[in-house]
């Protein structure tokens, strides 16, 4: 008998790495807690998409809850969160302002303009200086940011409907009571 | 039409594979032979049509069908023909297409060589690796086929991954998988004689030339992906510890300790349960692998699709074969018996001892991959473990075990005594030791991990060549002509002989590099000369350049040594516009001595840019090394005791099976 539990051994151990293996596939290792969350959001003012002239200051936004999303033009995954973001702005429960990363009006605005515009206003950052304050490291990121200007959390990837739903409402709801 | 012929292919080719897994098996067991003979022609079947659907994809990528996703996805009408080809690979579904051929492959080549092996025995093999395949041909059938359709069709496609187009893309990946996915016919035999109750000499030496063609290929494999990782980063880093290098390393620390204990297997039947186990681990660890880099349970810069859909239905198919194959070994292991017995201070115990320290190594490596997800898993937070973890622990397991490696080969066998060998190696422990202190006090600074880097190095070299000299002495009487005598020793003996050289060669490079490289972060505007050691870096600007389907600022730089000319180089910063991407080439001057190493960091104002430059001491020792124990694997293959004595003993084998 006490052989045989010697030999069963292998199957246990790998059994047990098993469980941990399911338990890893409903976890998102991506979910990098940004160091910004729980501080002020950097305050910008930027030139605003497609109004010359215009410009956005992110001091203005205090008082409100609302979402930055930073895209660009020539970011494929950004293409897979648009329609979410569409359905985000449809419901308007949220302000989504758009951080145009890294790109040229001219094409941005063509993107805007062939999948609708999901964004109150958009910023732009063509040299990315504004990404570096945020720490942007990689595009689409999402950032909420509450009434008092703190980042409440960040999405780093696409939003998906998933995330939406289970994480961005909720935080979104608490946040505007 | 040819998308869906080549999913018509794979769903023929999945049937194929249903047959082969079952049928033969029943046949075996019921003692019914025409089920038996479905084996080889369904196995060669399932070859066909996955090669048909392997084609059909590399000519929708040939031909620019961008009304496949996978292709609109991973390729682009301006990517240039051998990228479009590699992009096969590129992405999720081909890398699981490129996995199932390649298993495909190695069915096929068991179908033609083994020949020899008893018949029942042949045919639970290669049945057991149809089994394989059905799960990974449902795979990419269910969750990931290559050929959905994108309606309406994409105008362009979004490109390969920038980091992807290179020469490594077209080799590494195939030879990588050949080398992984070829430890599945040694899990094969492992399954085949837990069935068949088989477990001695004769099994461990059909298993080893497959064992050690799957090991050549995976070294080599590994040894390119660090290669390529070294030029195509920027940063001069050859080995990251990353989670999908891990997963190719782990099978080569278990494949290796494989290669050693079917040694013993074979010349003393012994550990044959452990060889068994080894087996199924190496095979286990390669599949874990695949979980690993394919599910998104960790992040990765070779990740590419998460789907936790996908990552559930290999946890599935990993739970059926590998906790099938470790059931099966639970139940039978304990009839195989243990071998022949053997003293503390031997051949066999030394193997044993090399046995423990890859397991162990192996074992850390497992951790430090896994322990990100174990953490998280149990609510600790995320960490992660990051090279300093693998650094310490790997090198502390490896020191005493690369030591051991130079008493290892002098033991004999069964029974040894260790003042006799310690006598054979006092030259090698001088030539050792004098090396530890000479060498880096040449290099610059003498510092102890150097000191014990140099010490093993040098250590592997010497003792592998007093065990050649041995040899010789040995034979001298019988065999008085030199080049007769040398040329009477097995070619395996040789073998062993290079693979051991290419560790110490290895080490060395490993110690040399990280003990002595040199690095300048600089900023350099035009005509700036910057020195390193007696090395003059001229600057004479970047240039714009058009590529075929990127645009590229083309620096120039003169390395001169006392103003003699030693180099031009041409670093890169190359813009991919489909995807975005900034890509930097390094150009490298590369020599036996030292690589100089030149990357373009970021431009800056005027024409300057930020420079990077590194002088990289013995680093192509590490791959050098690499190549000298691949090339030991395969003189070992060529050793005619595999050819001749192989045919006579499965004929004995056959006839005492048919006895």
């Amino acid at each position: 008998m006490k052989r045989t539990i010697k030999f069963l051994l292998p199957l246990v151990l790998f059994l047990i790495a098993v469980g941990f293996l399911f338990k890893g596939l409903f976890l998102d290792p991506r979910e990098v807690p940004s160091p910004l969350v729980g501080k002020p959001a950097p305050s910008f003012q930027a030139p605003v998409l497609g109004e010359a002239g215009k410009t956005f200051n992110s001091d203005d936004m205090k008082g409100q809850v609302w979402l930055l999303n930073v895209w660009a033009s020539w970011c494929a995954a950004c293409r897979e969160e648009h329609p979410v973001l569409m359905a985000m702005e449809k419901t308007g429960q949220i302000a989504t302002y758009g951080l145009d990363y890294k790109d040229t009006d001219a094409e941005a605005q063509a993107v805007l303009k062939e999948h609708g515009n999901p964004y109150k206003v958009v910023a732009t950052d063509a040299d990315g200086k504004i990404g570096i304050d945020y720490g942007v490291y990689g595009v689409p990121e999402t950032y909420v940011i509450d009434k008092t200007g703190v980042i409440r959390y960040k999405q780093i990837g696409p939003i998906t409907e998933e995330i939406l739903l289970t994480k961005i409402v909720p935080l979104l709801k608490e946040l505007q009571r | 039409m040819i998308p869906e012929l080549g999913l018509f292919s794979l769903i023929l080719a999945f049937f194929f594979a249903i047959i082969q897994g079952t049928l033969p098996l029943v046949g075996v067991w019921k003692n019914n032979a025409t089920l038996s003979n479905f084996a080889v022609p369904a196995a060669r079947a399932q070859f066909v049509f996955i090669a048909l659907a392997f084609v059909c994809l590399g000519y929708s990528f040939y031909a620019n069908d961008f009304s496949v996703l996978y292709v609109a996805s991973n390729s682009n009408s301006h990517l240039p023909l051998v990228y479009r080809l590699a992009a096969v690979w590129g992405g999720h579904e081909g890398s699981m297409l490129l996995w199932v051929s390649i298993l495909a492959v190695w069915t096929m080549a068991v179908t033609m060589f083994a020949k020899g092996l008893p018949t029942s025995f042949r045919i639970r093999l290669i049945a057991v690796m149809g089994l394989v395949s059905v799960g990974f041909l449902a795979f990419i059938i269910f969750t990931s086929n290559p050929f959905e359709r994108l309606i309406p069709a994409a105008v362009d496609g979004r490109d390969l991954n920038p980091l992807l187009q290179d020469p490594g893309m077209v080799f590494h990946p195939p030879v990588l998988y050949m080398g992984y996915v070829g430890f599945s016919v040694a899990f094969a035999f492992a399954i085949a004689a837990l069935l068949d109750g088989r477990l001695d000499i004769t099994w461990a030496r059909w298993t080893r030339p497959w064992t050690t063609v799957a090991w050549v290929f995976l070294t080599l494999g590994i040894a390119f992906g660090s290669e390529w990782a070294y030029y195509e980063l920027g940063w001069g880093g050859w080995w990251f510890w990353d989670a999908v290098e891990n997963a190719s390393f782990m099978p080569w620390l278990v494949g290796t300790a494989l290669i050693h204990s079917l040694a013993v297997t074979e010349k003393r039947d012994a550990f044959k349960v452990w060889t068994v186990l080894l087996s199924i681990c190496a095979f286990s660890l390669s599949l874990l692998g695949t979980f690993l880099v394919r599910s998104g349970v960790l992040t990765s810069v070779h990740a590419f699709a998460t789907d936790p859909g996908r990552g559930l239905f290999i946890l599935v198919y990993l739970v059926v074969v590998i906790g099938g194959a470790l059931l099966l070994f639970a139940l039978r292991a304990p009839t195989v018996g243990l071998g022949e017995r053997f003293d503390v201070v031997s051949r066999e115990s030394m193997l044993l001892a090399n046995n423990v320290v890859l397991a162990a190594a192996a074992g850390s490596v497992l951790l430090g991959t896994m322990y990100p997800l174990l953490m998280d898993a149990l609510g600790a937070g995320k960490i992660s473990v990051g090279p300093p973890y693998f650094d310490a622990v790997f090198v502390a397991i490896m020191v005493p075990g690369i030591f051991l490696m130079g008493l290892g080969p002098l033991a004999k066998w069964k029974k040894a005594s260790l003042p006799e060998i310690g006598t054979r190696l006092r030259v090698a422990a001088v030539i050792s030791v004098v090396s530890a202190l000479l060498v880096p006090s040449v290099m610059g600074k003498l510092t102890l991990m150097a000191a014990v880097g140099v010490f093993l190095g040098i250590w592997v070299m010497s003792t592998s060549l007093i065990l050649l000299v041995n040899r010789l002495k040995t034979r001298q009487t019988a065999v008085p002509n030199l080049i007769e005598n040398l040329k009477g020793i097995p070619l395996a003996f040789y073998g062993m002989l290079l693979a051991h050289i290419g560790i110490g060669v290895f080490v060395l490079g490993v110690t040399l590099v990280k003990g002595y490289e040199s690095e300048q972060d600089l900023r350099m505007e035009v005509n700036d000369v910057a020195h390193i050691g007696n090395l003059a870096f001229r600057f004479e600007g970047a240039k714009e350049v058009a590529g075929p389907n990127y645009l590229s600022s083309l620096g120039k730089f003169i390395v001169t040594s006392n103003s003699k000319e030693v180099a031009v180089l041409h670093p890169e910063k190359r813009f991919y516009p489909v995807q975005g991407a900034m890509m930097t080439e390094a150009d490298i001057e590369p020599g036996v001595l030292e690589d100089i190493y030149v990357s373009l960091g970021e431009p800056l104002e005027n024409g300057a840019w930020s420079v990077r430059i590194y002088i990289k001491p013995f680093v192509r020792w590490i791959w050098a090394g690499c190549i000298l124990m691949a090339l030991g694997g395969i003189l070992a293959l060529m050793d005619r005791r595999y050819r001749i004595v192989n045919k006579k003993e499965t004929r004995e084998a056959q006839e005492g099976f048919e006895a």
